[in-house]
């Protein structure tokens, strides 16, 4: 028997011409652009997290009342203690401990500080209040002799400024894929539109819906996949240099050079997923674009 | 094999006319016929419900055994695998070659690569297209884009073949030759059904007949 001939079938496993009909420029362009937003987004997010963690320890004690060394003898601390408690503004009242009194200021004045140290009764809120000032002459004059810090209010209304900002930050990444979503429903609903012909000949041959639709899914999933990758490698040196401006923020230095840049800030993690959810979202976009407009064949 | 009872067909949802009213006619294994009557008489339509590519508005349709009322969408495919069809405008895809296009209904009945070479091959020499298998379809001639599409229609060796005007863009020789190759298929057992408008070349080939005019089956025999 002869040997079957030799022949160029390159385009064989591309029956639909899919190379032609879902063009390897626009789409991955489109989708790129997008994931440098999608990529921004989440470190905004995960910015916004470190700030809220950090501030939050800031937080904890909104408000802080001093008294002199000797409060706590005559009953006057318990008086105070008291009075603050019955504050409808105040959640609660307790007296910082003295080891923990020693663990802050140990930077300043070393492991046994040689003066007395005031009591520190730390307040905990019931609610961030309208005016702090207010807040501090009330707690004042509940509190003969003592010495307000309330600055932790505006270090809480930062915390909910930061916590607003995350949300934002993720509402925007679910926007983001949305719009992604629609882009690549769009461009395989051209697809379609072009490969109509050769689509009904195959589902006429006996193709499944699954088979089409995979043809279709693959090819978007590859796209998609492609086309985050590059946006994510574009946002890296930008997030880079983001984390660098906000380094002061987080207490550390800013590196001011490229070289310098603090590029362990950024969420390398979350980064390396993009790429992976942009071609699984691709390629579940497609396959629910192509098997509704299948549900139209006999 | 082929059985239409009482079918009614009409596109769209609405209150179109029906294209088919009140066909009914039994094809039995193994037979060939031919399919006449005007163009809008129906012949396209009853060629549609033969290889599944419509749904009758009423009555049943049997193929291979099968009542479509009955049929499940997801079991459509596996039957659809079973029948050929050869189309007056060839239908093949333009991108690709004389072989992938013949190769194509079995790479989707997922036939390996290895075991379709050779059955490609077979069916290229036997519609004498064996120099041609490189070919893109815009450089063949309408005779030979016709082989080709009739190639890919017999490639998975269906046990229906359906035809629609397989001659209609052909000369008197290349549409003898085709034909041929339409009995061929005949011969080897396939039940074959050739819509066709060219009288003369029924003449040559005297075969029972079902003749539509206007919707319905007016004779059968």
């Amino acid at each position: 028997m002869a040997r079957p001939p030799r022949v160029r079938r390159s385009r064989g496993r591309d029956p639909l011409g899919l190379r032609r009909a879902l063009s390897d420029r626009l789409l991955p362009a489109l989708v790129a652009a997008m994931a440098l937003l999608a990529a921004l987004a989440l470190a905004g997010a995960q910015g916004a997290a470190e700030l809220t963690a950090r501030w939050e320890t800031g937080a904890a004690a909104a408000v802080t009342v001093q008294l002199p060394p000797g409060a706590a003898s005559g009953g006057r601390l318990e008086r105070a203690l008291a009075a603050l408690e019955a504050l409808p503004e105040v959640a609660g009242a307790r007296l910082m401990s003295e080891a923990r009194m020693q663990a802050l200021l140990r930077p300043w004045l070393g492991e046994a500080p040689a003066v007395a140290l005031p009591l520190v009764i730390e307040l905990r809120l019931a609610e961030l209040p309208a005016s702090p000032e207010a807040l501090a002459e009330q707690i004042a004059a509940a509190v003969p002799g003592g010495v307000v810090e309330s600055h932790g209010v505006w270090v809480a209304r930062l915390v909910a400024l930061a916590r607003s900002l995350q949300a934002v930050a993720l509402a925007a990444l679910v926007l983001v894929a949305g719009i992604a979503a629609a882009v690549v429903a769009v461009a395989v609903r051209a697809g379609i539109a072009a490969r109509r012909a050769a689509i009904a000949l195959l589902h006429d041959m006996g193709a499944t819906d699954a088979d089409i639709a995979g043809r279709f899914a693959g090819r978007a999933g590859l796209l998609v996949g492609t086309g985050a990758l590059l946006g994510t490698l574009l946002a890296a040196p930008v997030l880079a240099g983001f984390a660098d401006l906000a380094a002061p923020l987080l207490g550390r230095v800013p590196a001011g050079s490229l070289a310098g840049l603090p590029w362990e800030s950024v969420p390398w993690g979350a980064l390396a997923l993009l790429p992976l959810l942009g071609a699984a979202l691709g390629w579940l976009t497609a396959q629910a674009t192509v098997r509704r407009w299948l549900r139209r064949l006999p | 094999m082929v059985r239409f009872d009482d079918v009614g067909l009409r596109y769209g949802s609405g209150p179109a006319p029906e294209v088919l009213r009140d066909v009914s006619f039994a094809l039995p294994q193994g037979s060939f016929h031919w399919l006449l009557g005007p163009s809008g008489a129906g012949k396209s339509s009853i060629l549609g419900l033969m290889h599944l590519a419509l749904r009758p508005s009423r009555g049943e349709v049997e193929v291979l055994g099968q009542p479509l009322t009955r049929l499940r969408r997801g079991a459509l495919p596996g039957l659809r695998r079973r029948i050929g069809v050869v189309y007056q405008d060839f239908r093949l895809l333009p991108h690709l070659t004389v072989f992938d296009n013949v190769a194509l209904p079995m790479r989707i009945a997922g036939r390996a690569e290895a075991q379709l070479r050779a059955d490609v091959a077979e069916m290229l020499r036997w519609t004498g297209l064996d120099g041609k298998a490189g070919a893109l379809p815009a450089t063949l001639s309408g005779g030979e884009q016709q082989r080709v599409a009739l190639a890919r229609a017999v490639v998975t060796r269906p046990a229906l073949l359906v035809a629609d005007e397989p001659t209609g863009n052909l000369d008197g020789a290349q549409a003898r030759r085709v034909l041929a190759l339409l009995r061929e298929m005949h011969r080897l057992g396939t039940t074959v059904v050739v819509a066709t408008h060219a009288e003369g070349l029924v003449a040559e080939h005297p075969a029972p007949a079902l003749r539509m005019s206007e919707g319905r089956l007016v004779a059968h025999g």
